[in-house]
């Protein structure tokens, strides 16, 4: 399959920098799908699986945040957090689900209390699943 | 000779070698927090890069210009965000990015975001400050980027401020540290080119831009602050080297001064010995 050059880059670091056959990321309206030749484009990201292919082998990780871009065929991803699917610290995801679980069921949380606690179940979430598909 | 007492000059031996062990601390201390700093800094530098390149690259070759980030607006009040230091004596730090930032602020309509204490110190003395929950930028947290980050924005898309400058330090290596101003939004069009490229905007231009600017401010203010820490530590370190190889000096002095006085009063001694048998 044609390759494209895909960057991905945190504030952690660089996590992939190389050739891809194919990308697909949670953006905020759903999944977007990029292959060689796609046209300029850009997204912002929401929270999801993220799934690059790269020598005819799919790897996957939890994406979170950020943006992704194409431009004259360069694809930049720039999450604020994106962990492959081995790197994933499954016990921290599940102790942030338990945390998550327990403000949202107090009933006097504020509401900036649930909304942090929301963010935190849903990355939870998306860990935990990205995590155990490997 | 001009006899100074020995038990004067001991005595400043004395203080000296406290302050080279006060200085010889901190110098240390740094080094290890500069070592964190710096592998943190040096990490965030390719984000920090890719994300500025990719919003300007964006802005350049859009062609919707009439959306409120891309547009350039005649500056009434521009927001200055001066990232300095918790703490002193770290050299030439701290002066160095509040002179830098205060002639941003000469003679203009500014809002001050101070971060570290020392800013925060410095800036309410003068006017009032946006805020001053973000007096310790050790602290900071990426989550606290990005909030500000979302209020600035907001301020700007309601047009209550028509520009954002960043001041903060750059790491360039450990010797050397430079303070800089960047401007984060509008985004700049210099290079406009008149057969811009389409964009694929997903959903839409707007909704992507609304998304998008925030999250770049904030990437941006993360990357400045782990730039700003680590030259920080950078700084305190040479300050503190710099202190520490001067009480050597200071000591290596007074220990010559203190054997000669010393020995000039056995020799005086001997001389009245001598004289008087």
């Amino acid at each position: 399959m044609t390759e494209f050059p895909l960057k991905i880059v945190t504030p952690d670091g660089s996590k992939y920098d190389g050739a891809a056959e194919a990308l697909t990321v949670r953006a905020t309206t759903g999944d977007i799908g990029f292959f060689a030749g796609h046209i300029n484009c850009v997204a912002p990201l929401g929270m999801g699986r993220a799934t690059v292919v790269i020598n005819g082998q799919k790897r996957y990780a939890a994406c979170i945040g950020g943006m992704v871009s194409v431009l004259d065929g360069k694809i930049t991803l720039l999450p604020t957090s994106f962990e492959w699917a081995e790197e994933i610290d499954l016990p921290r995801a599940e102790r942030s689900y338990e945390k998550a679980q327990n403000v949202l069921g107090r009933k006097d949380a504020t509401d900036a209390d649930i909304l942090l606690a929301k963010a935190r179940l849903h990355r939870a979430l998306v860990r935990k699943s990205v995590a155990e598909t490997k | 000779m001009a006899t100074v007492s020995t038990k004067e000059i001991r005595s400043r031996i004395r203080s000296m070698e406290s302050t080279k062990q006060i200085t010889k601390a901190m110098e240390m201390v740094a080094s290890s927090k500069l070592r964190q700093a710096q592998s943190r800094a040096l990490a965030a530098r390719p984000y920090f890069e890719a994300l500025l390149a990719t919003i300007r690259n964006i802005a350049a070759v859009s062609t919707e210009t009439e959306l409120p980030y891309l547009t350039v607006r005649p500056v009434k009040r521009s927001a200055v965000i001066v990232i300095a230091g918790d703490r002193g004596l770290a050299g030439g730090y701290n002066s160095n990015i509040l002179k830098l930032a205060q002639t941003q602020c000469d003679g203009r309509d500014v809002l001050i975001v101070p971060i570290g204490k020392k800013a925060v110190d410095y800036f309410k003395a003068r006017q009032p400050v946006y805020t001053e929950q973000y007096a310790e930028a050790g602290e900071m947290t990426v989550g606290d980027c990005f909030s500000v980050a979302k209020q600035l924005a907001k301020e700007f898309c309601d047009g209550r401020i028509d520009e954002i400058l960043l001041c903060y330090t750059k790491f360039v290596s450990v010797l050397s540290q430079m303070p800089d101003v960047q401007q984060l939004l509008p985004l700049k069009q210099e290079s406009a080119a008149p057969g811009g490229q389409e964009i694929l905007y997903e959903p839409d231009a707007q909704t992507v831009l609304e998304k998008i600017v925030p999250e770049y401010l904030g990437g941006a203010l993360y990357g400045a602050l782990c730039e700003s820490r680590a030259a920080e530590h950078a700084a305190r370190r040479t300050a503190m080297n710099a202190a520490t190889q001067n009480a050597e000096d200071m000591i290596e002095d007074l220990s010559l001064k203190f054997n000669q006085a010393r020995q000039a009063a056995i020799t005086q001694e001997i001389t009245e010995i001598v004289a008087g048998s």
